[in-house]
């Protein structure tokens, strides 16, 4: 068991691991790990590592659950036993069974299922290790592997988590201060066509705190989005060079 | 899933939100009457049975003892569980709990637990080894459209309702003394519904609304008008705008329905 820290944010305004308030925990994304997936990202943003794959437009079984008109979305969101302290049990925890829900409604707004009726795409997230804001950055991460897949989208999903410290409006929670601090506010967010497609909060916020958290998220969201884009587009610069 | 009738309703419910009028009656902005009583189930320590138009919900909390969390052993436990009665919607499955009986549950749960609504310090018996344990219980029992705000009303009226036994500890053993004291409830946090059809945020969505909604937003508030919980559902999407707009709805209607109510 880790010990509770006395401050979160020392004198000169820095949090536990030296980030300003408004600053990002460092962030590696590729795209295209995984061979056997139609699509696939790794993320790590601090010590979260999360992987990503999709499967599909496939035919769905049984039969009688595809939809005439479009294809359905399916979701898995689910954590390793040894990406926490203490070990998750493997079976599904109604945390991520919520969490499996919310991540496809926040990535399904970006495609256009009407273009696939009658199938069925699988998205699963794995997270090998978690350390905070994880819904977050398996958006981010699926999003990025529907893309790989070649699935048409309005725009990539891209989220970020802001929160309150010790009376700071915070950007990017890592897990001492999601379970030590008092709010959390995870957001995704299509930057290009500026709308929010996840909004949870726990804990308590005024109206004024809670918009400007909104606000500090979804500027974390742009940054990470312009990472995102570069490491698509990596992928098939790195395709052209082995070609030549 | 949308029913035939749905279909064909769809664009007259979505034309006259367009203009700023709802197929019920009702304006944007209102909720269907809300009756609720309390203390219906005998040998539940506390009840509540609420209507929310044809929506119902009824709560029942039980209270036994446990181990604390680790992490929290000076505080008692709150557990909240949903269960979608199949008798309730012929969408309903008889069967372990579904996304959906989940999500509503941990809205719940997190309205009730981050506005501290119980006093949890005070269900401790022995720090580390023996607190109450309180089980919620939400049982839909007639699905008409906006659940969590029914289940969180009742919820709360169940638990404001609800009374614990006397006791005294005697070598580490609770002794059952006569008489009951009220569960401490401190805070009323009280959920508002948003669905959105047409690009316009209509409050306490019934089912039809529901069918047809491109997204629903839930917001929490608590006795100061803050916020303690959020929770966006739905394959669509919402400006920044639009949340904030329903933040400020959400507190004028969490104030109405509290005086109302006196809570």
């Amino acid at each position: 068991m880790s010990q509770k820290p006395e401050k979160l944010i020392d004198k000169k305004g820095l949090r536990l691991d030296g980030r300003k308030p408004d600053e990002l925990r460092p962030i590696k994304i590729e795209v295209g790990v995984l061979s056997n997936a139609d699509g696939s990202a790794y993320i790590e943003q601090g010590k979260n590592k999360i992987l990503a794959a999709v499967y599909g437009p496939k035919e769905l079984h049984p039969k009688h659950m595809a939809l005439p008109d479009r294809m359905v979305l399916r979701c898995r969101y689910h954590m390793a036993p040894f990406s926490v302290q203490e070990r998750k049990s493997p079976a599904p925890s109604r945390r991520e069974i919520e969490l499996s829900k919310v991540i496809r409604e926040a990535i399904e707004p970006a495609i256009f299922v009407e273009y696939y009726p009658r199938t069925a795409t699988d998205v699963f997230v794995e997270v090998l290790q978690a350390d905070g804001s994880t819904r977050c950055t398996s958006i981010t991460a699926a999003s990025l592997a529907l893309a790989d897949a070649g699935i048409p989208m309005r725009d990539l999903v891209v989220a970020c988590s802001a929160g309150k410290v010790e009376d700071t409006i915070v950007l990017d929670l890592m897990d001492i201060e999601d379970k030590v601090g008092s709010a959390d506010v995870p957001v995704a967010y299509m930057p290009n066509l500026g709308v929010i497609t996840l909004l949870q909060m726990d804990g308590i916020l005024t109206p004024e705190e809670f918009e400007k958290a909104v606000n500090l998220a979804i500027d974390g969201c742009k940054k990470i989005y312009a990472m995102q884009k570069e490491a698509l587009k990596a992928k098939y610069v790195s395709v052209k060079e082995v070609e030549e | 899933m949308s029913t035939i009738v749905v279909r064909v309703k769809q664009k007259q419910i979505a034309q006259l939100i367009a203009k700023g009028k709802r197929l019920d009656g009702r304006g944007l902005n209102d909720y269907r009457e809300i009756k609720i009583d309390q203390g219906i189930i005998e040998k539940a320590e506390g009840s509540a049975r609420v209507l929310l138009g044809k929506t119902e919900v009824m709560v029942g909390v039980k209270i036994e003892t446990g181990e604390p969390f680790p992490d929290t052993p000076n505080e008692g436990v709150l557990t909240v569980n949903a269960e979608l009665v199949p008798l309730a919607s012929p969408t309903f499955e008889p069967g372990p709990p579904d996304e959906n009986s989940i999500e509503l549950a941990r809205v719940v749960d997190r309205g009730i637990r981050e506005s501290k609504a119980i006093d949890l310090e005070k269900l401790c018996i022995a720090p580390g080894k023996k607190v109450f344990v309180i089980f919620v219980d939400i049982y839909v029992l007639n699905h008409d459209g906006n659940l969590i705000d029914a289940s969180s009303l009742a919820a709360m009226a169940a638990l404001l309702n609800t009374k614990m036994f006397n006791y005294e500890i005697e070598e580490g053993e609770i002794k059952i003394k006569p008489g009951y004291t009220a569960l401490p409830v401190r805070r009323h946090p009280v959920s508002v519904t948003f669905a959105k059809i047409n690009d316009r945020l209509v409050v306490d969505p019934w089912l039809e609304e529901e069918q047809i909604m491109d997204a629903r937003l839930t917001i929490t508030i608590d006795d100061d008008g803050n916020i303690c919980a959020v929770q966006k559902g739905g394959s669509g999407y919402f400006t920044p705008k639009q949340v904030f707009e329903a933040v400020q709805i959400a507190r004028e209607k969490a104030a109405e329905i509290r005086k109302k109510l006196g809570w």
